[in-house]
């Protein structure tokens, strides 16, 4: 599948995209497309309709962007509750596509694409790929898994398109990864964050090196500051943070540039608004909330207002990449992931960052709740590396206390920790599973 | 006078002492002395070896968290009142014991015991020790005494 941007000769010319629009130009075409997708999901979706109804509006209730919070929300459930097709606006002849996520409970939410919808994922991901300085000639080894999960053939096709090579290896076989990455003379991989960890630590166990690795495309489940530095200093790449969702297109709703500070949204495709989670209020520029999108051009699925769950906010400062798309906070935390132990808000990843605070310790780690006589317990695991090993009683005492110590600091209750052998905590080829939950709430 | 002696981490539960040992075993490896620190979640093993670089190496390929410490092995007098006397050098010394244990199989059972100690700064505790007259074995006096 070929771009516009990506036939010019000598390959792709970012400047050339709509990531570089005037914001007036930006907010004309944005405001046109959101009238089209609010108008077909009002004529071709029924939930949207009646929800649309119930309000007492039209689809000619938009007339400006500030119009959308007017709007009904969206939100998972209705994916669950229309399952499967009940959120499709094109008939299947004219879907040529369909992925599904891991439905942990229950069934999967499903999720569809014209060929119209295939070519601006595909051309959101070559913006993607661009943004981290690959190009024509770079060697992309795509390690997300292939299949039903969006992250396979979204980055796949992203790069075909960039004019990369494109190894299309999937998740998975870490010693296989390792010789590919090293013969294929590699520049380029994807996956998700916390598999990368894995591949540095046995490629330091088969005490090989990245070759010509130089960037990494990480994401598909939240990452820490400190785990990017981790991961850049172990192997000498620069480490971007993608942003995607499998109910707005996948991979590809947002990236991170060169600067490396925040993420650039495609807006001219995914509208973004931040809301106060308990009121659904829109909230202003630069505020902490929820992130809502709204797919201005998708056909099969429109998504009117999807309420994603992370929590974020929106910059909309120039960034001195010259992109005039908004970038967003990088998502340290979903709604989804955060637990309450003992009334208290915790994210995995503030323990990831507690525990990197210490020094030599890997991030690998488990989280376990459990419920003693009513009570919540919150346990961490963590596996001891040679680093911080040492061969008294005491030191290792002294290690234990100093990890409850920085997540008692950094999360504000007191957690047992719990020092294991290393690789005795699963390692995820794909999204890694921090949260052990046994209390059976 | 310093003899290496590997510390291995254990989680405390059912099996774990013998997959090292286990390990060594099937590397060909004597495990000349050993001791077992443990607290309710976790221990640490401690082992002195002829070949402690093979000895190493086969652990931390099984996935084993190794580390190597030096200790001294010291001859106490096998009589009444033997270790006092090696302690009260000790103490003249002002040398810590972070912790010690004894050679298992010694030969020279009814003349001499041969202790293991972890001291904090081991060279200058060497040092300090064979000043006082304290008999501090050698690698080779050490693996001739336990018989290997």
């Amino acid at each position: 599948m070929k771009t516009q941007w990506n036939d010019a000769p000598g390959g792709f010319h970012p400047a050339s995209a709509p990531d570089f629009l005037p914001r007036r130009e930006l907010e004309r075409l944005q405001l046109g497309r959101l009238q089209s997708v609010v108008a077909r999901a009002f004529e071709r979706v029924p939930l949207f309709r009646r929800r649309m109804e119930e309000k007492g509006l039209r689809p000619d209730a938009v007339k400006a962007l500030p119009d959308l919070a007017k709007l009904p929300f969206t939100v998972k459930t209705d994916l669950r509750d229309t399952y499967p097709f009940g959120l499709f606006a094109s008939p299947m002849e004219e879907i040529v596509r369909l992925h599904a996520s891991s439905g942990t409970t229950g069934k999967p939410i499903v999720v569809a694409y014209t060929d119209a919808d295939l070519q601006v994922w595909t051309s959101v991901m070559v913006r993607t790929f661009a943004a981290c300085g690959l190009h024509k000639g770079d060697v992309i080894q795509n390690a997300y898994g292939y299949g039903l999960f969006t992250g396979g053939l979204g980055a796949h096709y992203g790069g075909e398109a960039l004019g990369a090579t494109v190894i299309p290896i999937s998740g998975g076989n870490t010693e296989r990864q390792l010789m590919v990455l090293q013969d294929f003379n590699v520049t380029a991989i994807c996956c998700t964050p916390s598999y990368m960890v894995h591949l540095i630590e046995r490629a330091k166990d088969a005490k090989i090196g990245f070759g010509r690795l130089k960037v990494g495309v990480f994401g598909a489940e939240p990452w820490s500051e400190s785990m990017r530095h981790h991961i850049e200093q172990e192997t000498g790449i620069k480490a971007y943070d993608i942003y995607g969702l499998s109910e707005i297109i996948g991979p590809g709703v947002g990236i991170e540039c060169a600067q490396q500070d925040g993420l650039h949204l495609f807006e001219d495709h995914f509208y973004p608004e931040i809301i106060d989670p308990k009121t659904g209020a829109v909230l202003p520029d630069g505020a902490e909330g929820e992130l809502v999108l709204t797919t201005l051009s998708k056909q099969a699925m429109p998504m009117i207002r999807y309420r994603t769950r992370d929590i974020t906010a929106i910059h909309a400062e120039p960034c001195p990449c010259g992109r005039t798309i908004r970038r967003i906070r990088r998502i340290g935390r979903r709604s989804d992931d955060m637990f309450i132990i003992r009334g208290v808000n915790v994210f995995p990843s503030q323990v990831e960052t507690a525990l990197l605070q210490v020094e030599g310790t890997l991030p690998h780690y488990q989280i376990v709740l459990s419920r003693v006589k009513g009570l919540d317990e919150m346990e961490v695991q963590v596996e001891v590396t040679p680093e911080v090993f040492s061969d008294t009683i005491g030191s290792l005492e002294s290690l234990q206390r100093k990890l409850a110590d920085a997540i008692d600091h950094v999360v504000g209750i007191r957690v047992k920790v719990h020092l294991v052998a290393p690789r005795t905590i699963a390692r995820s080829e794909g999204k890694a599973k921090r949260v052990l939950d046994q209390r059976n709430i | 006078m310093m003899i290496r002696q590997l510390s291995l981490f254990l989680e405390n539960r059912s099996g774990q002492l013998r997959v090292p040992c286990k390990v060594l075993g099937d590397a060909g490896i004597d495990i000349l002395t050993m001791s077992l620190a443990d607290t309710q979640q976790f221990g640490i093993l401690r082992l002195i070896v002829k070949d402690w670089e093979k000895a190493r190496k086969a652990l931390e390929a099984a996935g084993i968290v190794v580390n190597v410490t030096d200790v001294l092995a010291v001859d106490v007098p096998d009589r009444p009142g033997g270790l006092a006397s090696v302690l009260e050098s000790f103490e003249k010394a002002g040398l810590g014991i972070e912790y010690m244990y004894a050679l298992a199989a010694a030969r020279e059972r009814g003349q001499y015991a041969t202790l293991v100690f972890r001291l904090g700064d081991p060279e200058r505790a060497a040092r300090l020790l064979r000043d006082a007259g304290v008999k501090l074995l050698s690698s080779e006096e050490l693996f001739a005494r336990a018989g290997a």
